[in-house]
């Protein structure tokens, strides 16, 4: 791995106030209230975990913080600045990277065409740096550049995906669901991927998952979404022996 | 044979000037999903302004051929460019989430506005251009005297356009915007997840349309040597037909549909009869639709989920 130094300087972490803060935000898809006042916090360096089941609110969540939706109320900050209103494509400019939902890899494009496009907002001339990066993170994505990402596997579209998102350098990864739909011994990698990419590189990261057992274990902290509300949070450790925790996400299965 | 090769050139030539016009609906179809109906317009005032400039610049005493071309090709660019822009911003934008008829219509409204707007500034009569390239090579003679040629226009039709097709095809393969361009027609959501200025973008994708339709407009100025408000129309529809028999949506498809209408033209007129090549070339486009709805180098691509 190379030690190259990148945007990380958690230049907000000294003072106590959150890299991300989230405060009351509200939601809607038309006229149904997806987050109904939500209020959360990740601070730099952490990697903190939204769990909740299918329709909570989770995705739309990540969405909001790139403003697209954007939040009806409530405000959206990233280090210091209200971005509630800051353009989408603008937002990935300050430093806040997502992995969406349904991984949303151009299809047409080949592998190497859509790290490309995860660069659009890097520094100038750290491509080749962080490409070399990516591959090195998945070596088989490295394998497949020339190929189209429509022709890649799951698992490897999720890579793709996430490295993709590295690809701009973040301050702040959002991941949305990296495990879904994958393979058990694909879900390990993946994981260990995000936890040598926040403990090496010091990023931040905002995991959204339904596979509520990884995600907790791999998390400093954690947030449970009910129906477009918070209805907990703790440290990963706490949520795990949480019995409401148990009973909801964790019992029969993973 | 000679009787062949010259409808062979002609139909080239003619070609050439509808995949030019075939590529602006092609991409804007690609992007946001739309037939720009005013494109056929933009071309027609891409004529417009060439004859407009090459009398400005005749006046200005500017004559020597190549200044004078490369100078109305790009007063030309630009001011078709800027009416693309226009157009877009005022008429497609403001629709963008309405329900998909809703630019369509106000397509069709701009091509009926531009029409009238050049009709009533420019006057309904027909605009004659002196020719400003005359000559060419004779290459074959037959027996009975009939002569098979090859204008020096033509060459510079097809030998321009060639020059810009492979260049805008680098521009779309191989540049950051061309890239942006084709994230955009995937996956809106996602290239501005990535930094995009998807806005910018398809305005961009506009501008480019129009600057081509320009250079078919000066090209068609010149080898026919008359223009009128009208001229827009059937050649949209034409090369809108090229865009969809190559497969819309298909960068390669355009210039090839292009080619392929141009020649049927052109042979139909001098094999069949003139008055019917029109409706060989739609004939073809109905027969394309029926057994080949996606044209012919657009396919479906198979997309795992």
């Amino acid at each position: 791995m190379t030690a190259v130094k990148t945007g990380t300087t958690a230049n907000t972490g000294s003072t106590g106030e959150p890299m991300l803060r989230i405060e009351g935000v509200h939601t809607f898809y038309g006229s149904i209230e997806a987050l109904k006042g939500v209020d959360m916090q990740v601070q730099a360096g952490e990697i903190v975990t939204l769990i909740g089941a299918n329709g909570a609110g989770k995705s739309t969540l990540l969405m909001t913080i790139c403003g697209n939706p954007r939040a009806k109320f409530g405000r959206v900050v990233f280090e210091g600045e209200d971005i509630t209103q800051v353009p989408t494509f603008e937002i990935v400019r300050r430093g806040i990277a997502q992995s969406p939902e349904g991984r949303r890899i151009f299809g047409r494009m080949t592998v190497l065409e859509n790290l490309q496009m995860g660069s659009i907002t890097a520094q100038p001339g750290s491509f080749d740096r962080e490409l070399e990066r990516v591959y090195t993170l998945f070596p088989r994505l490295k394998e497949r550049q020339a190929q189209r990402g429509g022709t890649l596997s799951g698992g490897e579209q999720q890579m793709l995906a996430i490295g993709r998102a590295l690809m701009s350098q973040p301050r702040l990864l959002l991941l949305d669901e990296p495990s879904l739909g994958l393979a058990p011994l694909i879900v390990k990698q993946i994981f260990k991927v995000i936890e040598d990419i926040n403990r090496e590189q010091g990023m931040t990261v905002f995991l959204v998952e339904q596979n509520a057992f990884h995600a907790l274990k791999l998390a400093h902290r954690g947030y449970v979404m009910v129906n477009g509300n918070i209805t907990l949070q703790g440290t990963g450790r706490e949520l795990l022996a949480n019995e409401e925790v148990r009973t909801a996400y964790l019992e029969g299965g993973h | 044979m000679e009787y062949f090769v010259q409808q062979l050139i002609n139909g080239l030539t003619l070609g050439a000037i509808y995949g030019l016009i075939a590529i602006g609906y092609t991409m804007v179809y690609g992007i946001i999903g739309m037939i720009n109906f005013a494109h056929g317009e933009i071309y027609m005032i891409g004529a417009f302004i060439a004859v407009i400039s090459f009398i400005v610049l005749g006046a200005a005493g500017i004559t020597w051929v190549p200044v004078m071309l490369m100078l109305v090709l790009i007063i030309s660019m630009v001011f078709t460019s800027i009416y693309g822009w226009t157009i877009e911003r005022l008429a497609y934008r403001p629709l963008r989430g309405s329900f998909r008829l809703a630019p369509l219509i106000s397509a069709i409204g701009m091509s009926i506005f531009l029409q009238n707007y050049v009709q009533l500034v420019q006057g309904a009569r027909v605009k004659p251009m002196p020719p400003v390239i005359q000559g060419g090579f004779v290459i074959m003679e037959r027996a009975d005297g009939f002569v098979v040629s090859l204008s020096y226009l033509q060459i510079l039709i097809i030998v321009l356009t060639t020059v810009l097709m492979v260049g805008f095809t680098g521009l779309i393969t191989r540049t950051e915007l061309g890239r942006a361009q084709r994230a955009c027609e995937q996956d809106k959501t996602m290239a501005g997840l990535l930094g995009v200025n998807v806005d910018r973008t398809i305005s961009l994708t506009f501008v480019l349309g129009a600057a081509l339709a320009a250079v078919a407009g000066v090209m068609v100025t010149m080898y026919y040597g008359v223009i009128d408000f009208f001229i827009g129309f059937l050649a949209g529809v034409k090369a809108f037909t090229a865009a969809v028999l190559g497969g819309i949506g298909s960068l390669p498809g355009a210039m090839l549909g292009g080619l392929l209408i141009g020649l049927i033209e052109a042979f139909w007129s001098a094999y069949f009869s003139i008055e019917y090549k029109d409706v060989a070339t739609f004939a073809i486009l109905v027969l394309v639709l029926i057994f080949r709805p996606t044209g012919l180098l657009g396919k479906p691509e198979i997309e795992k989920v």
